[in-house]
């Protein structure tokens, strides 16, 4: 059998979507993100005026520690209240084939219950800065597709997660008792991007010592914002999870009263805009200035590679101002 | 235009793997996501017991391009049938169907002209799965 071909809808049908509410359109649109798809652009422009109204939840820490357990029952908690949640889990894609294996929906069982939740699984496809990009317009598509509250789901290991977090309203640490969580993330840098310190697990032991070790570190820490709550909870058991959520709404209203929310949103437009930018460029020089085949030549004339990067540097950026003129 | 850092943002095919219905074993499901992981695909893994609209929710959430669907119970002609019939309720016939598990040559003929491109039987290869749906993507 031959598969029927797969109808790329317009932007326009993909608004109406929106405009109505199907999730189909909503899932379409995040795979053009993810995908690079040539009218995403057109399509988050007409979409930008709906959004800015959701809260972005960052839920990061190591493999296992309880992240979708904790947003499992997050995202009910927040239902009850009459706020519908997206989640937008992040998993690596192996370095090697290029495929992942997505797994956070076996924890969302009760969260998928109740209709109305959203939940994506993401790859992170090997890429770096264009992760946060994806997932950034991503969350964008939830936001003005009408969920006030929108959870990110990473891993926290490497700078794309750290990157992710860097771009949510409110980022959550989740640590657990268990080996040595609080080293490890101290090294991933994520004691500075956590504004709230969740240790998940409390059933186990040492949850209070894990507690007391992170907010000594916290002590020293420099960051600019109001200073962490560290909560401790049992994400499985449900023990403590209003605990979590509101010590979330508290940093919320801290952060908006404080000024700081809106010079993050501020930061995080800018970090974007960055990223957009030099993304393009890298990936516009190299194809269409015939760099290749210049730095090639330049190579076998013996010259040294930082010398020939400097030298195409500079007759880029004499283009760029011949155009300013 | 929309610009990706990298050029690594591009289209990858989206699998879904699901279990519908009671039975409680989903090593052979695993096994056949963590081998289509291993030849490229995105797996969206959704573990044991799910509804069909479980499933088609999942398929749509996730915008997949193929849902594998593995079955042990002997319930197959009624579940399969049913999750068919919604994906079509969905518009979302554009999904490929296939599935596995202990299911009769005759069964798997009837469910392949009613909507399911493939049934692999018991003892199908584990690179099978993936080299017929490399096939039916190839452009
Ligand atoms: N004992 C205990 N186990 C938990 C708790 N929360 C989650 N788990 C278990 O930890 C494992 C990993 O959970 P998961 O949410 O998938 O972690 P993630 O990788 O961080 O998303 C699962 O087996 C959960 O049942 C908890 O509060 N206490
Ligand atoms: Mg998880």
């Amino acid at each position: 059998m031959t598969l029927p071909p797969r109808a790329e809808p317009t932007v326009a049908e993909l608004l109406e979507g929106f405009a109505e509410r199907r999730v189909g359109a909503l899932a379409r649109a995040i795979s053009w993100v993810e995908d690079g798809e040539e009218f995403a652009g057109e399509l988050l422009d007409s979409l930008y005026e709906q959004t800015g109204n959701a809260w972005r939840t960052g839920l990061t820490g190591p493999p296992g520690a309880g992240k979708s357990t904790l947003s499992d029952v997050l995202v009910r908690y927040w239902a009850e209240k009459g706020s519908q949640a997206a989640l937008i889990a992040v998993d690596p894609s192996s370095p090697f084939t290029g495929g992942a294996l997505l797994g956070d929906r076996v924890r969302m069982d009760q969260a998928l219950a109740d209709a109305g939740v959203y939940v994506r699984s993401m790859a992170n496809r090997g890429s770096l800065g264009g992760m946060s990009l994806a997932t950034g317009a991503a969350a964008d598509l939830c936001d003005a597709f009408g969920f006030p509250e929108i959870i990110l789901e990473t891993v926290g290991v490497g700078q794309a997660e750290v990157d992710i977090m860097a771009a949510v309203d409110v980022a959550v640490v989740v640590l657990t008792p268990q080996s040595g969580d609080g080293i490890q993330a101290m090294k991933a840098g994520l004691m500075e991007v956590g504004d709230l310190f969740v240790v998940n697990k409390a059933d186990c032991a040492g949850a209070d010592r894990l507690k007391h070790e992170i907010e000594s570190i916290l002590d020293l820490r420099q960051t600019p914002g109001p200073m962490p709550e560290v909560v401790t909870c049992s994400a499985k058991l449900g023990d403590g999870i209003q605990d979590v959520a509101i010590a979330i709404e508290r940093r919320r209203k801290v952060m908006t009263e404080s000024g700081f929310l809106e010079t993050r949103r501020n930061t995080r437009a800018l970090a974007r805009i960055r990223r957009l930018l030099e993304g393009g460029l890298r990936a516009e020089i190299w194809s269409h200035a015939q760099m290749e085949g210049k730095a090639k030549a330049a190579l076998a004339d013996g010259a040294r590679p930082d010398a020939i990067a400097a030298q195409l540097l500079n007759e880029v950026l004499k283009k760029v101002n011949v155009c300013d003129e | 235009m929309f610009v990706m850092s990298d050029s690594s943002m591009s289209k990858r095919l989206r699998i879904l793997v699901a279990k519908p219905g009671l039975d409680g074993h989903d090593r052979g499901a695993k096994v056949v996501a963590a081998s289509l992981r291993d030849r490229g695909f995105e797996v969206i893994y959704t573990g044991l017991h799910r509804t069909p609209i479980q499933i088609v929710d999942a398929a749509e959430q996730e915008d997949v391009d193929v849902i594998g669907l593995s079955i042990l119970s002997g319930s197959h002609m009624e579940l399969l049938p049913r999750v068919r019939r919604l994906l079509v309720e969905r518009g979302l016939d554009h999904v490929l169907l296939v599935a596995g598990g202990i299911i009769p040559v005759a069964d798997a003929v009837v469910l392949e002209t009613d909507g399911y491109a493939k049934i692999f039987g018991p003892g199908t290869a584990t690179g099978a799965i993936a080299d017929y749906l490399e096939a039916q993507f190839a452009s």
